[in-house]
């Protein structure tokens, strides 16, 4: 194919290769690696299911195969700085959870699955987040916001950056 | 009987429970010299089998015989996956081992992996619980540091590695074969079996898939014996040669609406509602319950008037549950709508079916319209049939899928409409009084969006 402009950094490339001692075949490194690019570029384009495709020696297809399994990695363009997944699962619904999402739509101006436009936040469903003893809760990036009541949106929402 | 004592939970109030100074501090690492070294891993295997510890990842089966289908005198490498993609809903109990008391997951799969002759250990960690990758990384680090992993563990020839992998939320990763396809970077469709992990898993070797709280109970097991396993829970069930009793602690992940939602440690076999009221404080705002989930969404449902069964391995099996599950219990108060649950039920599942299998694809997704319509005020009654239809021809005990996961989503289905059956058509038929009895054939609807 055409030669695009390479995406994975040496420093990427470096990381997915650390864990190739881990594994008896290099297939096994796709979800690390996924994560790996996912988590410095928040997506995850075809040029870098390209790269990652050599790196393991695949097809990028096979790479693309269990990308789009998961449904957690974006292709199109990238999540916002905060990347927020409200639980809507039964125990988070008995209490609120569909409510909480509800009202963090309104007030970001977004449905679920969206960014904001100015890129702060994009903000998801999520089935069990498994801290049902903290319903309503969500997770946004590495914290997890328990016991979720309106003034703990807003004071979410104010503290985007 | 001596007042039951918490184990696994021992130590999760001290203050930095994660650290390995102070797990050893409060007795950690023993079982492991204990074993390590002065025992054979057949001995070690022998003890887990004795003790009769279930898996308590939610199918409940006898973990030592379990290790002992490991093809015999194999040359290797025989792997270890261990499940931590905890996501049936209204599970937390890993993640609270995990966060709190990490070394005492990473003993027990250090014993785990002894006994079995595993070389290689994965951790298979859903990806929503960063806290518990950070706590393990860290626990695994310490563990290489002080000797208990890598080569000549304990001055022995045993050798381990322990590895992290990350999951992608999905559901269907806690499937032990779905997670092992996962693992090898596939997707995550779950194998037909056999051949079974134990002769052809992993990169085609043989492997045992345990969950994080089985490790836990291996700890203990081999630090106290198995007498001292055997003397909690509930006992075989000497007229059913088929019952393998309920033996050991358990953690119950209570929530819902209750005044104080958690995890909390019991023997096997207490009922829900003392669940419910000793350790859970009652069900919240005074109001009384209606109804409650016995095992995690996909064992179905309880009516409050079978609050009083045990939640041991065959306790929810008597009310027509489909198990123990994982012991997660939610409790629904009365102010909750049966068709609420189910809608939300049905939500999830159509969400999660990996695709593979026909019947739960179409069968979760159609019954997911179906809640849709109702809830939209078209239903019929005829609908409750077709609903019962699907609930009784989707998963591994009618024959008709590879995993279980249909199974799970048909057993909400199942419950909720025979045990509320009269509130389901009460529900029909005020909300569509012009058509609850119409019995034609519903023109084919337009996809709705139900994810």
């Amino acid at each position: 194919m055409a030669t695009a402009e390479r995406i994975l950094t040496d420093e990427m490339v470096a990381a997915i290769k650390a864990y190739f001692p881990r594994y008896p075949t290099r297939q096994a490194v796709t979800l690390p690696a996924l994560h790996i690019v996912n988590d410095r570029l928040r997506y995850v384009p075809l040029q870098a299911v390209v790269e990652i495709a050599e790196l393991l020696e695949l097809h990028p297809a096979e790479v693309q195969d269990t990308l789009s399994f998961y449904g957690f990695f974006k292709q199109d363009s990238p999540h916002g700085n905060t990347r927020a997944w409200v639980c809507r699962s039964i125990a988070c619904a008995l209490r609120g959870g569909e409510e909480t999402l509800e009202y963090l739509c309104e007030k970001a101006r977004v449905e679920p699955g969206q960014t904001t436009a100015d890129g702060r936040l994009t903000l998801e469903f999520a089935e069990c987040l498994g801290a049902c003893d903290f319903a309503p809760c969500m997770l946004a990036g590495k914290t997890l916001h328990k016991d979720l009541t309106r003034e703990k949106c807003d004071d979410f929402l104010r503290s985007l950056e | 009987m001596a007042k039951f004592e918490p184990v696994l939970l021992a130590n999760i109030d001290v203050p930095n429970s994660f650290t390995c100074a102070v797990y050893e501090s409060r007795g950690g690492y023993q079982a492991l010299r204990k074993a390590v070294g002065p025992m054979q891993p057949a001995d070690v295997t022998e003890v887990v089998k004795t003790s009769g510890l279930r898996g308590r990842g939610g199918a409940g089966f006898p973990t030592g015989l379990k290790w002992t289908f490991l093809p015999k005198g194999h040359p290797g490498p025989i792997y270890m996956c261990i499940n931590a993609d905890e996501s049936e809903p209204g599970t937390f109990n890993n993640r609270i081992l995990m966060e709190l008391d990490p070394h005492q997951v990473i003993e027990g799969v250090i014993l785990s992996c002894y006994a079995t002759r595993a070389t290689t250990a994965y951790i298979y960690l859903r990806y929503e619980y960063p806290l518990c990758y950070e706590r393990l990384q860290l626990a695994i680090d310490e563990c290489y540091a002080a000797g208990y992993l890598g080569k000549n563990i304990l001055g022995t020839d045993f050798a381990l590695d322990i590895y992290l992998h990350r999951g992608a939320a999905a559901y269907i990763c806690g499937e032990e074969t779905g997670l092992i396809e996962s693992l090898e970077g596939k997707r995550a469709w779950p194998r037909i079996k056999p051949p079974f992990p134990a002769v052809e898993g992993v990169f085609h070797k043989p492997t045992v898939v345990n969950n994080i709280e089985t490790a836990c109970c291996v700890t203990h097991i081999i630090d106290r014996g198995a007498d001292w396993f055997k003397s909690i829970g509930v006992p075989a069930d000497p007229n059913n040669p088929r019952d393998a009793g309920s033996y050991g602690p358990k953690l119950y992940c209570l929530s819902g609406h209750v005044n104080k939602p958690g995890c909390y440690e019991a023997p096997l076999g207490i009922t829900l509602r003392q669940l419910i009221d000793e350790y859970g404080g009652g069900v919240w705002k005074g109001r009384r319950a209606k109804a409650a989930i016995p095992g995690g969404i996909s064992m179905g449902l309880f009516t409050e008037a079978e609050f009083d069964t045990p939640l041991d391995f065959a306790g929810p099996g008597r009310v027509g549950c489909l198990g123990l599950g994982t012991a997660a219990v939610v409790v629904l108060d009365e102010t909750v709508s049966i068709v609420d649950f189910l809608h939300n039920s049905c939500r999830f599942f159509a969400h999660e079916s990996c695709g593979q299998c026909t019947p739960c694809r179409e069968g979760t997704a159609w019954s997911l319209r179906m809640l849709n319509r109702i809830k939209a005020g078209k239903g019929r009654l005829k609908d409750l049939d077709l609903l019962l239809e699907i609930g009784d021809s989707i998963g591994i005990i009618p024959g008709t899928t590879i995993c279980g996961l249909a199974d799970g989503a048909a057993w909400p289905i199942k419950n909720a409409i025979r045990k509320f059956r009269s509130e389901f058509e009460e529900y029909i038929r005020s909300t569509n009084p012009a058509g609850y009895a119409v019995v034609d054939a519903v023109p084919a609807l337009p996809v709705l969006a139900h994810h």
